[in-house]
């Protein structure tokens, strides 16, 4: 990293310092735990765009499947609704992969023509029936057990963290079957792929009840850290909380906040030690050599099709990786509240802000980017306050305006990034 | 008589509506389609820029019902809608003019383009949001049927009925009046036949004479009514939520690139193979079915291959179908 790499850091380490000591310091360090999360899926995003010029727009679907993982892994499984129909669902699901693989065969044996393509079609169509009769009522009786609570499967039941490799290799297989049909054509196809299958991603998570409880929404997952409200009894905590003057219960909460930060960045770091030494490899170098001159590179005898799915998968994996932490870090799945511009749009603005091709600028999009996300709001609220003093209070259009502060962001956002584009295509801190 | 039965429910509840909602998403995707085949980019800001579109419609709408004009039984909306091409019209060649012109100049990758539609998008969408909220807002008025169920059962005697909104009969007509429109001008203009000749052979048509700006010009003024009328009649018939309008995205794209990607009757063809595909497989066939069957032989079950929340996947699997055996899509649009 360079010395203005290091120098930009050091400026959004002390304004998340100014944060703490001029608004709270438990609303630095949410800030600070989303900003390593968003770190790392900006980082997903930058192997994908940065060393490979790959554009996924799915990023929301990706970091939901890790959110998933957690819910699956770490949840403890519900007996009634595993004896009600928990054979029947995974039967169903095993009916509908092999109805998929048997179609497969038949279009590789089969010789093409109208029959290869009748055959086909028959064969899926008697795999949906199957399928369906099977799957329908072992669904139907999981979601009839104790709904209010439960109405799922469950999961392992096993500890939270093994959740999060759990989510890589879950978006990481996803990743696959989307860029084994989209990669290879044109580029915007992958784009076009991957926004299709985050929606789907996010409608199955809403409607299949028995895996993830649909909107009724799984809460209550074990986190890795202590939870603040465990750690208000414990006496060294209120002693601590004496020493700074603290109240016990903001004290508790920042220490949790603390543990998570620590076990983030860990992860945050890990992940940039990885992609520094894969960029730095001979791997890297063809990766780059691919982005910048595809013929070429297939000229060289490089299979660039293989290699961008490989990067593709990487990338959501990491991606899946994040959201996993995410939702061990909320304690909650919420499948509805994913919403693209949110997960998708919004990190890559962190990749660009930051500076495609170079991991520690996105890092720092991340970071910068997540601040701004967060602190625009009520600059926004301060702004139209400020347009609307001259007018008369409870007036319609008055009212209007102050609602809708909100909205500002997206527009700070898009001007950031349409910026950025324009005058410092390079990012923040550029590729070397 | 069964048979007649089945056919008016089925009209009903599947072929009208999707009829109208494939020539709402046929305007989208000739939108995408134009753009894609003159500038040569995935054009991302398709639904926001149709939403705000709509959202100035709804704006002179309402101006307009306050002035107590009004052109009943049409909505009043199709009054308004000059006004939302005008507004377009100007903020869509502002954004080319800030935004995209200089790409073109630098001749930036194709991927750079799509990411500033991306910017675009995110400031479009807070614009939006910033006028019409996230709710959903009923723009609708004048009358609402041209025939409804009861008038069509007491007219015919069958058991079933047959309603047609105004909106779904306004969105039809009004989709075939462009499209018919879009291809004269296309072939017979000299302005269209020089848009074509952009499109098919970039150095060809600037060796004759043809002016870019011109062209490009051009294309997003036919882009900005095309969407307008889009947006506009998606939100007779539906409502107007910003969020719709995103989510409009993917089968727009679908339906262009299933017709072949800057193939104008492509995206006409691929919208409505679309919409019929998403409406066909979430509907339940149950009814249709009940009169179509023997006696005895009647479904139990909805008879519907899969929940409405899933038509997202319906278009997809369309999609990946196409990029599996025909990546050219129907009618041999370009591909890499």
């Amino acid at each position: 990293m360079t010395a203005r790499g290091f120098g930009l850091f050091a400026l959004m380490g002390l304004v998340l310092l100014g944060v703490g000591a001029l608004q709270s310091w438990q609303l630095a360090i949410t800030i600070l735990n989303m900003s390593l999360i968003s770190a790392i899926m900006a980082l997903g995003v930058n192997m994908q765009w940065g060393y490979a010029g790959l554009f996924n727009v799915g990023v929301m679907g990706f970091t939901a499947i890790g959110g998933l993982a957690v819910v699956l892994v770490a949840q403890p499984p519900v007996p009634e609704a595993w004896a009600a129909g928990g054979m029947g669902a995974l039967l169903g699901l095993l009916l509908g992969v092999a109805s998929i693989l048997a179609a497969v065969v038949v279009y590789k044996r089969l010789p093409k023509g109208r029959l290869r393509a009748l055959a086909m079609v028959a064969v899926l169509v008697a795999g949906y029936f199957i399928t369906s009769a099977v799957f329908g009522p072992a669904t139907q009786a999981i979601e009839a057990v104790n709904p209010a609570s439960e109405g799922y499967l469950g999961g392992l039941g096993l500890p939270v963290v093994l959740a999060w490799p759990v989510g890589a290799l879950f978006a990481g297989g996803v990743a696959w079957m989307v860029g084994k049909v989209s990669l290879g054509l044109r580029s915007d196809y992958l784009a076009i792929a991957t926004l299709g299958i985050s929606e789907i991603v996010i409608a199955v998570l809403k409607f299949e009840g028995w895996m993830s409880r649909g909107v009724n929404n799984v809460t209550g997952i074990d986190r890795p850290v202590v939870r603040p409200v465990d750690l208000q009894t414990e006496s060294w905590l209120q002693a601590l909380a004496e020493t700074l003057g603290w109240e016990v219960q903001q004290t508790a909460s920042v220490v949790s906040g603390l543990g998570y930060a620590a076990l983030f960045t860990l992860v945050l770091g890990l992940l940039i030690w990885l992609s520094e030494r894969a960029w730095t490899s001979p791997w890297g170098r063809m990766m780059r050599a691919i982005r910048d001159n595809e013929v070429s590179a297939r000229a060289m005898g490089k299979d660039v099709t293989q290699r961008h799915l490989a990067v593709f998968i990487l990338g959501s994996a990491v991606c899946g990786l994040a959201g996993a932490m995410m939702v061990s870090m909320d304690g909650q799945l919420t499948p509805g509240s994913y919403e693209p511009l949110r997960y998708t749009f919004l990190i890559w603005v962190m990749v660009i802000v930051g500076g495609s091709g170079n991991n520690w600028g996105a890092v720092l999009g991340g970071f910068v980017v997540w601040f701004l996300w967060v602190q625009v709001e009520p600059a926004g609220r301060w702004f139209m306050e400020l347009a609307t003093a001259g007018m008369a209070d409870g007036s319609d259009l008055k009212d209007h305006l102050l609602g809708s502060a909100s909205y500002m962001r997206l527009l700070t956002m898009g001007v950031a990034l349409l910026l950025m584009l324009r005058f410092a295509p390079r990012g923040l801190i550029p590729e070397r | 008589m069964e048979f007649l039965n089945a056919l008016v429910t089925l009209s009903n509840f599947m072929l009208v509506p999707a009829l109208a909602y494939g020539s709402q998403l046929a305007l989208g995707a000739l939108g995408i389609t134009l753009i894609y085949s003159i500038l040569r980019f995935a054009h991302f800001a398709h639904g926001d820029t149709m939403a705000l579109g709509t959202a100035a419609v709804i704006g002179g709408t309402f101006f307009l019902q306050g002035q107590g004009i009004g052109i009943a039984p049409l909505p009043t909306a199709l009054l308004a809608v000059p006004f939302g091409v005008l507004v377009m019209v100007g903020y869509l060649l502002a954004a080319d003019r800030l935004v995209y012109r200089y790409y073109r100049r630098v001749r930036a990758k194709p991927m750079i383009f799509v990411m500033a539609s991306l910017g675009v998008m995110f400031v479009t969408n807070g614009i939006t949001r910033l006028f019409m909220g996230v709710g959903e807002t009923r723009f609708e008025d004048g009358e609402r049927f041209v025939f409804s169920v009861r008038e069509f059962r007491a007219f015919t005697g069958l058991a079933e009925g047959l309603a047609l909104r105004n909106a779904q009969a306004i969105t039809i007509v009004t989709a075939l009046i462009v499209m018919i429109v879009l291809f004269w001008f296309l072939t017979r203009t000299r302005a269209g036949k020089s848009m074509r000749a952009y499109s098919d052979n970039e150095d060809l048509a600037l060796l004759s004479g043809i002016n870019p700006e011109r062209v490009v010009t051009i294309t997003w003024v036919i882009t900005a009514i095309l969407l307008v009328l889009a947006g506009t009649l998606y939100g007779l018939d539906k409502g107007f939520r910003a969020f719709n309008y995103f989510q409009l995205l993917l089968p727009m794209f679908a339906a262009a690139i299933l017709g072949g990607l800057g193939s104008p009757i492509g995206a006409i063809v691929g919208a409505y193979v679309v919409a019929f595909a998403e409406m066909g497989v979430t509907f339940a066939w149950r009814r249709v079915a009940g009169y179509l069957l023997p006696e005895g032989f009647e479904p139990s079950g909805m008879v519907q291959l899969l929940p409405v929340d899933y038509k997202f996947a319906v278009t997809f699997m369309i999609l990946v179908i196409v990029l599996l055996f025909r990546p050219t899509g129907i009618f041999k649009g370009r591909v890499l």
